[in-house]
């Protein structure tokens, strides 16, 4: 079983090189961190995998199916949470729910059915009829993370999105995640704040646009900590 | 099916966003009230208007800005809902519907149909408003009204999409007004006939001519009175074809808009 499969994959913008010949294979079930200081190229590879561009050269496999032949279908099978907020402030919470729901083919009954399962998950099914701005962060993410599952996607991907959150609310949503990467589903994590991943975690480093490390935290960690092997790889100083 | 569940659901939300935020709709009314009440009153005795089809007897400068004023809602709305889409607070939900399964076309043109459908809201408020007023139109003009402006809203959304995608200064909404909608209204037969425009210079009536918010205008005015201005008509929708293909060209996963570090 495949879960997420890129390869040799580079893009530019113009004269300059975002990403060059990047190449790392998910298989499914897997966490997976792509830990990266700001302007490594995550957010381009975040836009490669979510169709919003395409790149000239290297190829994108979602659950099996190529992203740039069929995007749509590949599309189908992922789950995207953006670093952006995506919510309707000023709609309920259902009704979010109900629109991506809708933008992925489900509607009526099955719809409705989702929405509550994805409700009763969050712990928010007494608030399903509540503005979205009256939701903290942690439960806005939170809720974002329940829509972006509700087509049941085989493949999640996430971009930094913990920025912004306090905390409690960081641990409890990279703890969640966690836990769907065992249930079986494919997570990509973007990051550049390395107390997000554990020791079993995959952790693909990306620096300058390439990929200059890839295994799992504990193997590329040793006895340091996961923090001085992540800034002595990429030249950083403690941020 | 799946297309048109994402339809719905794309046009359910517009009008839920428009019915919440109560504030931008009375906004975007004012705007051509203050012309209709203020700019054509003053205007009035400046201005004598002689029988051109479609009217069939003198009217007073109101009359004739009317249906310029309908163009001016569907102008701002057009440029502010596809620019919102790209640089504001929109960007987040923009990245959501392009990730949805369906083809891009379809998601750009839901979006589309969706502004202006608010706008055709916004024209209806305002005619209703200008109707209390006194300046009336035919009952069949109403109905033939609805046609015109979908056609025009549609038009001038696709041109605020296409500026979107492939105009990298225009970053900001004021830039916009200065480049686009300015020029645009005002090289138009919104606030004068192009006879008019003619006599004081004949190359601007050209260029006014050219510009196809002219022909929007135009369309809007003779169906208002229950006419088809198939002229009109026929260069809109040449420019909405035109738009709508530099947009999706634009929009082009590889190349356009989003095809640089934000």
């Amino acid at each position: 079983m495949t879960g997420l499969i890129v390869s040799h994959l580079s893009y530019a913008y113009g004269a300059k090189q975002a990403l060059r010949d990047v190449s790392f294979d998910l298989p499914k079930g897997r966490f997976c961190a792509l830990l990266g200081p700001n302007g490594a190229g995550k957010s381009t590879l975040f836009n490669l995998l979510t169709g919003l561009f395409t790149a000239p050269r290297g190829d994108i496999t979602v659950a099996g199916i190529n992203l740039g032949r069929q995007p749509r279908a590949a599309l189908a099978r992922m789950g995207v949470v953006f670093q952006q907020p995506t919510l309707d402030l000023d709609l309920s919470v259902r009704r979010n729910l109900l629109y991506f729901a809708a933008l992925h083919g489900i509607a009526g009954q099955e719809a409705a059915v989702r929405a509550d399962a994805a409700l009763a998950q969050l712990g928010m099914a007494e608030r399903a009829g509540e503005k979205v701005r009256g939701l903290n962060g942690g439960h806005r993410r939170r809720m974002e993370i329940a829509r972006a599952l509700m087509h049941r996607p085989e493949v999640l991907l996430l971009d930094e999105p913990t920025v912004g959150l306090d905390a409690a609310s960081r641990a409890a949503i990279t703890a969640h995640v966690h836990e769907l990467a065992d249930a079986g589903l494919t997570v990509l994590w973007a990051t550049h704040l390395t107390d997000e991943v554990q020791d079993s975690d995959r952790v693909i480093l990306l620096h300058k646009g390439a990929v200059i490390a890839d295994d799992t935290a504990a193997a590329l960690r040793g006895a340091e900590a996961l923090r001085d092997t992540f800034l002595r790889l990429t030249g950083g100083t403690a941020a | 099916m799946r297309w048109a569940i994402a339809l719905a659901a794309i046009l359910h939300r517009e009008a839920l966003r428009f019915v919440g935020q109560r504030g931008r709709f009375v906004a975007a009314l004012v705007r051509p009230l203050v012309w209709l009440f203020v700019f054509a009153a003053g205007f009035r005795a400046a201005l004598g208007l002689s029988i051109t089809p479609p009217y069939q007897t003198y009217i007073t400068y109101e009359v004739y800005i009317v249906p310029g004023l309908c163009g001016m809602i569907l102008l701002f709305n057009g440029m502010q809902s596809s620019l919102s889409l790209v640089y504001d607070r929109e960007m987040g939900s923009m990245r959501l519907l392009l990730t949805a399964p369906l083809p891009r076309w379809w998601l750009l043109f839901s979006k589309l149909l969706a502004g202006t459908l608010v706008s055709i809201l916004q024209c209806a408020a305002f005619l209703a408003i200008a109707a209390l007023w006194g300046i009336r139109a035919p009952m069949l003009g109403y109905v033939m009204v609805i046609p015109a402006l979908l056609l025009s809203g549609m038009m001038l959304g696709a041109l605020g999409l296409m500026l979107s995608s492939v105009i990298k200064q225009l970053e900001n909404f004021a830039g916009v007004m200065n480049f686009v909608i300015f020029p645009m209204f005002f090289l138009s037969s919104a606030l004068y006939p192009l006879w008019k425009m003619a006599e004081a210079s004949p190359r601007l009536r050209d260029l006014c001519m050219l510009n196809p918010f002219t022909h929007a205008v135009e369309l809007i005015r003779f169906a208002l009175y229950g006419q088809v201005n198939g002229m009109a008509a026929l260069w809109v929708t040449l420019a909405l074809g035109l738009f709508s293909v530099a947009a999706l060209w634009g929009y082009d996963p590889a190349r356009g808009v989003q095809n640089r570090k934000a």
